[in-house]
């Protein structure tokens, strides 16, 4: 264990940032170019993931265990979230037999 | 340090993949891949308890859940839509955007100190659960009630409404 | 016997409750009992009270009989409490003395009215109010029976109500009222303001003082003025009095002859240390006075209604009274409210069973020849004709001598203008009295046959007021008449603050005889002239499709004030409301309300568009607005 984790000494804290908002962006970039509702929804995954990884580097970083613990309650959120998202979905799917987003377009007036 | 940039790179190869994959399963599969990553940053930071809860929660439940509901609504096949090339465009130059700006407000902060981990305990079961059942018992007992409400929640909308159907 | 003081105004008002409550049930012979009863015992307590008061000698000055705290806020403390002094003795006997012969004559007057016990309820409130009013110790216990009284008045004009003028001139009544009281509530406050207290023998004592001697006593006295113009019918506000004759007559009697009328006086003699050190609100009242009995007399002339003419002369008696205040002659305006109580009442009474006589018939133009029909009703009458005429021995001429000897002193035009009006006054009463008694019947033959004197109960009143006119006067006979003025020396304690600051030059016996002399002739003048005009020439005032003298028309029309208040308060106030309305209310308000609406809607119409429903387009601007804020914070730094 001591080893491996020798292995991240030396890497600048900028680099986790970077990397979590490439992912991050990533995801954006999911949601907005993508139809398929479930896949818009991994994407939201993606992104909440890259935070968490980032709050877990940063607590790490000033040696603070509340980060990590903030992202365990992220990760109960995010298990609600999927809970409830994939049911929306599946009803959604079962009125329009489509999980196309550009279908759901009565959201207006 | 060149372990963390493979993995970093694997993060983003298999990311990119996920959003980009024609078959929703291809995405699922590919975000497995891409979650297994985080959870070698994870060890990689010894933040030992994450490392295991992304594994079983996200990769272990919350992924399998996305395979189910996709199998349930019958969705694997490539059949999905395209968006056209212009909303695309659109989509990426605002995500790059996106990132830009997040990058440039990185760099705004200077050179930043690498990254090293004083307290080999931190991340570990023993030092999370003291902290997790002393500082935050009650947002812990509440996110209870949260997954509660959700699992309701979800039995409520899934289930079929007999009275319109 | 100031432990009974009490039952003085509660009587009067436990009549109106017993009256008010078994209208329906008592039958009219009970009701009438009850409600004059009330103001008979009454009126037995208040002449005990009297004399325990003259007993008490000149260096007397009034009990107080404090009843219960009312109210007390900081500082300031109001007891509900009575002060009677001369000048509340002398009030209480007129109101419950007059008031009791009203109630008797009203039992025969109103007998077939349908509203008998109702009428009987409102009497004796207002009993009860006026004797509030003249009995309360201070500011405030005055203004609740000004209040009460105004009440009553209203309630009493508009006894008729089923006539939609009467219930007009009710109103009419009530707002004039209300100005005036305006001023008299603001009076009060800057009272309480500058002493610190309404009690009359609190402001009073201070105001002597030479710490109050900056107090703004004329605005204070210029404030008590207007509330008393409103009350007691002088210019700008008088015209109310003349249309308040639509109430029944004894209401007139009572309310807008004998008693309430005077209440303005009464509340100015009460308050005549104020007024003294106010030199030119004296002024102010003594010019206002003049000019309305002059303006009333003139109306007076020519008015064919014997109510109506009864009424300006009223006001223009009462224009003598505040005539006599403004001169400093509070002594004398008093004396006047007294014998113009027994005079004027009486007068009022008789019309009352002249119009009753002739089924409810007031044109004058429609009487005559009346004096062998209602032989006790003309005799009493023309006994309050000399009265208010001026002519000796009879009570008007002591007091409205004593007003025009201290005009003399004060201001010789003033003085010409009241003798002036003095003439007038004797001509149009006896206009009136040869109109009405003497000549042939005018009226119709019905009228006619169903002449009639009126019963008992009407005329013991009258004659009981007749003697008073009579004897009335010589409770205040001057020493230049071989009397010593014996109400001069009971009203004094009350006077007696004010007495040393009016320097009044006295005037020699000579004088004062020659004075007389002067009033008494023009007169005579006056009566000879209206002799000759009505009966010599049985001249009869022209019916009113027929072309009148330019003048005789303008006093006909009472100068056109009803018509010239309409122009210049009336129809600008109305041209005033329908602006506020059709352009504040309904183009400023409203528009800006409607508008509101409207720009709301409209605008949710055109914003509405950019609502496409398209989910993939919501996250594009909800992800366009993240990078701008995250832009903004940036660049911002």
């Amino acid at each position: 264990m001591e080893t491996l984790t020798k292995t991240i000494q030396g890497v600048p804290l900028n680099h986790y940032i970077l990397l979590c908002s490439i992912i991050f962006s990533i995801g954006v970039i999911g949601v907005l170019i993508r139809r398929n509702a479930i896949v818009i929804f991994m994407s939201v995954e993606l992104m909440l993931n890259s935070v968490n990884l980032l709050l877990t580097a940063f607590s790490v970083y000033r040696g603070d265990a509340t980060g990590q613990v903030f992202v365990f309650f992220v990760m109960a959120l995010a298990a609600a979230e999927v809970a409830v998202g994939l049911a929306i979905i599946v009803m959604i799917y079962r009125n329009t037999n489509s999980v196309d987003i550009n279908v759901l377009n009565r959201l207006k007036w | 340090m060149s372990t963390f940039y493979f993995i970093a790179f694997l993060s983003v190869f298999f990311s990119i993949l996920v959003i980009t994959a024609k078959n929703p399963v291809h995405s699922i599969l590919y975000l497995i891949l891409t979650f297994f990553t985080f959870t070698v940053h994870y060890i990689l930071m010894n933040a030992q308890f994450l490392a295991v809860v992304n594994f079983i929660v996200y990769m272990g439940a919350i992924l399998v859940l996305f395979l189910y509901t996709l199998m349930l609504i019958n969705l694997n096949k490539e059949s999905e839509p395209r968006k056209s090339n212009l909303v695309k465009i659109v989509g990426v130059i605002a995500g790059a955007c996106f990132l830009a700006v997040i990058v440039a407000a990185t760099k705004t902060l200077g050179t930043s100190q690498p990254v090293v981990l004083n307290n080999p305990g931190l991340g570990l079961v023993k030092n999370l659960g003291k902290i997790l059942f002393n500082e935050y018992l009650l947002p812990f007992e509440i996110s209870s009630v949260l997954l509660l409400s959700a699992m309701v929640g979800a039995v409520l909308l899934a289930t079929k409404d007999t009275k319109t159907a | 016997m100031d432990k009974y003081i009490w039952l003085i105004p509660i009587l009067p008002l436990a009549g109106f409750i017993i009256n008010g409550i078994g209208r329906n049930t008592l039958s009219k012979a009970v009701v009438g009992f009850i409600g004059s009863l009330m103001v008979l015992i009454s009126f037995g307590i208040s002449v005990a009270v009297f004399f325990q008061v003259k007993a008490a000698g000149s260096e007397f000055h009034g009990f107080n009989v404090s009843l219960f705290n009312w109210f007390s806020a900081g500082s300031v403390k109001i007891s509900f409490s009575f002060l009677i002094d001369q000048l509340s003795a002398i009030m209480l006997l007129i109101i419950t003395g007059v008031g009791f012969l009203i109630h008797l004559y009203s039992v025969g007057y109103m007998k077939d009215d349908a509203g008998f016990a109702k009428f009987f309820a409102y009497l004796n409130l207002f009993i009860f109010f006026m004797l509030l009013l003249v009995m309360g110790s201070n500011y405030l216990i005055m203004f609740i029976g000004w209040e009460g009284v105004g009440l009553c008045s209203y309630l009493l004009i508009g006894f008729w109500y089923t006539n939609p003028d009467y219930a007009d001139a009710a109103k009419k009544a009530f707002i004039m009222n209300r100005i005036g009281d305006l001023g008299f509530i603001i009076a009060i406050f800057l009272i309480m303001v500058v002493f610190g207290s309404a009690n009359f023998a609190d402001v009073f004592k201070l105001a002597s003082t030479k710490d109050f001697a900056s107090a703004p006593f004329t605005l204070i006295t210029i404030l008590l003025f207007v509330g008393a113009v409103g009350k007691s019918a002088q210019l700008p506000l008088f015209t109310w009095l003349p249309d308040a004759m639509a109430g029944p007559t004894p209401v007139s009697a009572l309310i807008h002859a004998a008693t309430m009328v005077t209440a303005g006086v009464y509340m100015i003699a009460r308050s005549n240390i104020l007024f003294t050190l106010a030199p030119v609100t004296m002024h102010i009242v003594a010019v206002v006075g003049l000019t309305t009995a002059v303006i009333a007399a003139l109306i007076a002339l020519t008015q064919t209604d014997i109510k109506k003419v009864l009424a300006y002369s009223t006001v223009s008696q009462l224009g003598y009274m505040f005539l006599g205040l403004g001169v400093g002659a509070y002594t004398g305006a008093f004396f006047h409210v007294l014998t113009h109580a027994f005079f004027k009442a009486l007068l009022f009474l008789g019309a009352g069973s002249v119009i009753h006589a002739m089924s409810n018939e007031q044109d004058m133009r429609n009487m005559g020849g009346l004096k062998g029909k209602l032989k006790i009703t003309f005799i009493t009458m023309l006994i309050g004709t000399l009265a208010i005429s001026g002519i000796p021995p009879f009570a008007g001429f002591f007091s409205k001598d004593e007003i025009l000897a201290h005009t003399f002193m004060h201001s010789t035009p003033m003085y010409v203008i009241g003798v002036i009006t003095a003439m007038f006054t004797a001509f149009y009463m006896f206009r009136m009295l040869f109109l009405t008694f003497y000549g042939k019947f005018r009226g119709t033959h019905e009228q006619e046959h169903h002449l009639h004197e009126s019963p008992p109960s009407m005329t013991i009143p009258l004659v009981v007021l007749a003697i008073l006119s009579i004897v009335g006067g010589f409770i205040g006979r001057p020493e230049s008449l071989g009397g010593h003025h014996w109400l001069e020396h009971f009203l004094a304690p009350v006077f007696a603050k004010s007495a040393p600051l009016l320097v009044t030059p006295e005037l020699s016996n000579s004088t004062e005889i020659t004075l007389m002399c002067i009033s008494v002739g023009a007169a005579v003048l006056a009566i000879l002239y209206a002799y000759f005009k009505y009966i010599k020439n049985a001249h009869v005032p022209v019916t009113d499709t027929e072309e009148r003298p330019a003048l005789v028309d303008i006093s006909y029309h009472k100068f056109y004030i009803d018509e010239l208040y309409d122009t210049i308060i009336r129809k600008p106030l109305d041209a005033l409301s329908v602006f506020f309305y059709k352009v504040i209310d309904k183009m400023g308000i409203d528009g800006i309300v409607n508008g509101l609406g409207r720009g709301t809607v409209d605008a949710s119409k055109g914003l509405r568009l950019l609502q496409t429903g398209n989910v993939g387009f919501y996250i594009f601007m909800m992800v366009v607005g993240i990078i701008s804020i995250l832009m903004y914070i940036l660049f911002k730094a």
